[in-house]
């Protein structure tokens, strides 16, 4: 018990050096097994279209080109579902938000009456759902069907969301703050705007990022609830290009050679709309992590 | 706690509160309790209104509205006023030939998806967690984070791309062992294991920051003594890791067996095609299909009914059952 930090100089066994060397080589697959996926995708997306319709390139382009992007960045179809992907995305992020923290601030209060029996309300809903026709018709009836508030309304609120967000919120903001903030004549309102928000920008942001992100991501509601593809979110026009291989139907060609070329075309389109869709996501990814991160763990602590 | 009004035995409200009952003053009641927090509080209470209603709207009137499972819906007399058909639906659905494969495809690709993904990513949590704090494994992390932000769709097709045929890596790969061209996705039997490793590679590092947190939460004095005692690598990660993170991974494995019937009708969905349809299509797919594509919503809530609470049932069972042998469990 003493011994203080003098015991971490005990020496390493033989047998603990090779497990630990065993450890390296299983964290090295495991690097490679995730990142050769990710690398080829992008090696093909900047090569040229008869090279990757002939499967020459592996890890790194080959006859590097920017066509494809400059192809998918002229596309009004795809251009389109961008910009309705980030209309979603930021409305749905701003409205997922303020109801996440006006239901989840109250819920952290201890002498919040009934807050114990609403959170077991929203567990539930976790756990049981009428599923996806009764839901379809409640949005039908609200009169939402093809229309962008289908987008953002119906998923607005997440319970898991919530729970970090109260979390955060009963373990940040002590009583005593609140107390004294009452006596200076601070209404609740007063006292969640003026002081818990700006005390709670980490969680603030985790939870924004991951209602953003499954904005981002998500082609399911569309799926269901939308049939005007003027409307349509970036997933959707990409499951038709991508996996219906529907093409983006704008070309119109007439000889054999231009046909070869704009197949070839089509397949290099593919990988540079792989990049070109997860861009946002990825490029905010390494300053997000970290609190992603701490989000994480936040909802483990308490399930 | 500071001596707040709820706690004091003799509390000052009676000078703002007509007394009723001398009862009332010595221990206030639930609804004095609500009164106090109401009057209190009612700006919460209002700023509370709307997501409730939410919930209320999208969460228990759809679970309300799945009545329409006993019934014979028709759009013009709404879920509540069209006629009760009793049990009709799910008998059809039981004796509909299609039944017993649904069912044994969802179970199987479940069951499949729980085993493969419980374990791999304790394995790289452990391992991530013994090796010392560097650019090594800050890159391993970032990297095997990163799938997990890629969309559904965008993982279907990648998977698509590379397993192709003629042109995907993969098929280069087993082509240097002389093995012949296999078409993946054009062969029902193959679907599951893209479904299931497809998906291990996409949620394997996000899931392991859990078990990480749960291991940087162990005690450092339990390991020093384990050291002292001569405990190899191995031996700690058996006698002190693995039993400290005991209590999370029950937690994620009941949780992911009370999903077991509901896994992702997205992935599913898009790996589909006529040709590996015969282990591909499971209860959601179908669902999906009968219902929106076939506009029977009767049947399709039926068949969604069953699935919830199939799921339900089991959540509840394997929480049970795991807290019998482990103490840990979803809820008391």
């Amino acid at each position: 018990m003493t011994r203080g930090a003098g015991d971490t100089t005990i020496a390493e066994t033989r047998g603990d050096r090779i497990f630990l060397v065993g450890i390296k080589v299983m964290l090295w697959i495991a690097l490679i097994v995730v990142a050769v996926p990710l690398i080829y995708i992008v090696a093909n997306s900047f090569s040229s279209a008869s090279a990757v319709s002939a499967g020459r390139v592996l890890l790194w382009p080959v006859e590097p080109s920017i066509r494809a992007y400059k192809e998918a960045f002229s596309d009004p179809l795809i251009m389109k579902g961008y910009l309705n992907s980030f209309i979603y995305a930021i409305g749905g992020t701003l409205i997922s938000v303020t109801l996440t923290i006006a239901i989840a601030y109250p819920l952290s209060r201890k002498t919040f009456f009934g807050r114990n029996l609403i959170m077991s309300a929203l567990v539930f809903t976790m756990l049981f759902s009428g599923g996806l026709i009764p839901t379809y018709l409640v949005v039908q009836n609200l009169g939402m069907l093809n229309t962008r508030w289908a987008m953002v309304i119906p998923s607005a609120i997440g319970v898991w969301q919530v729970i970090i967000a109260r979390t955060f919120f009963r373990s940040t903001i002590p009583d005593e703050l609140y107390e004294a903030a009452t006596i200076d004549g601070a209404s609740d309102l007063r006292f969640l705007w003026s002081i818990v928000l700006p005390l709670s920008k980490p969680v603030i942001a985790v939870i924004a990022l991951m209602y953003a992100i499954y904005q981002w991501n998500s082609y399911f509601d569309a799926l269901v609830y939308l049939k005007d593809p003027s409307l349509y979110p970036l997933q959707i026009v990409l499951r038709n290009v991508l996996i219906l291989n529907s093409g983006t139907g704008s070309t119109t060609t007439t000889s054999l050679a231009q046909q070869l070329e704009q197949q070839q075309l089509a397949n290099v389109l593919k990988y540079a709309l792989i990049v070109i869709s997860s861009l946002p996501v990825l490029v905010i990814y390494p300053f997000v992590a970290r609190h992603f991160t701490k989000g994480v763990m936040v909802g483990a602590v308490k399930g | 706690m500071s001596g707040t009004i709820e706690v004091s035995p003799a509390p000052p409200a009676p000078v703002r509160e007509p007394v009723r009952s001398p009862a009332r003053i010595q221990r206030p009641g639930r609804w004095t309790e609500a009164r106090r927090s109401f009057r209190r509080h009612w700006q919460l209470y209002l700023l509370i209104l709307v997501p409730l209603a939410y919930f209320v709207i999208f969460k228990y009137i759809p679970i309300s509205n799945a009545v329409i499972a006993f019934k014979d819906y028709s759009p013009v007399k709404g879920p509540w006023g069209s006629d009760w058909v009793g049990f009709k639906n799910f008998d059809l659905f039981f004796h509909n030939p299609v039944f017993w494969t649904l069912l044994k495809n969802t179970f199987i690709l479940a069951v499949y998806l729980v085993l493969a993904s419980f374990p791999i990513p304790i394995v790289l949590a452990i391992a991530l967690n013994e090796i010392r704090q560097g650019a090594f494994k800050k890159t391993v992390q970032l990297v095997t984070y990163a799938p997990y932000f890629i969309s559904t769709v965008v993982v279907v097709s990648m998977t698509l791309l590379v397993l192709s045929p003629r042109l995907g890596f993969v098929n280069d790969a087993i082509g240097l062992f002389g093995i012949p061209q296999v078409d993946f996705l054009g062969d029902p039997n193959y679907f599951r294991h893209i479904y299931v490793w497809s998906d291990v590679w996409q949620t394997t590092g996000y899931s392991a920051v859990i078990y990480l947190a749960a291991l940087s939460g162990i005690d450092p004095a339990l390991h020093e003594s384990a050291k002292i005692d001569g405990a190899s690598r191995l031996q700690r990660i058996r006698n002190v890791d693995l039993p400290g993170i005991m209590p999370t991974a029950v937690i994620i494995l009941v949780l992911g067996v009370g999903n077991i019937m509901s896994i992702g009708f997205e992935k599913a969905f898009l790996l589909q095609n006529p040709l590996n349809q015969s282990q591909s299509e499971i209860i959601a797919t179908y669902v999906y299909k009968t219902g929106l594509l076939n506009a029977d919503f009767s049947m399709a809530t039926a068949v969604g009914l069953f699935n919830s609470v199939l799921n339900l049932f089991l959540l509840v069972a394997v929480n049970f059952v795991a807290k019998r042998i482990t103490g840990n469990g979803l809820w008391s």
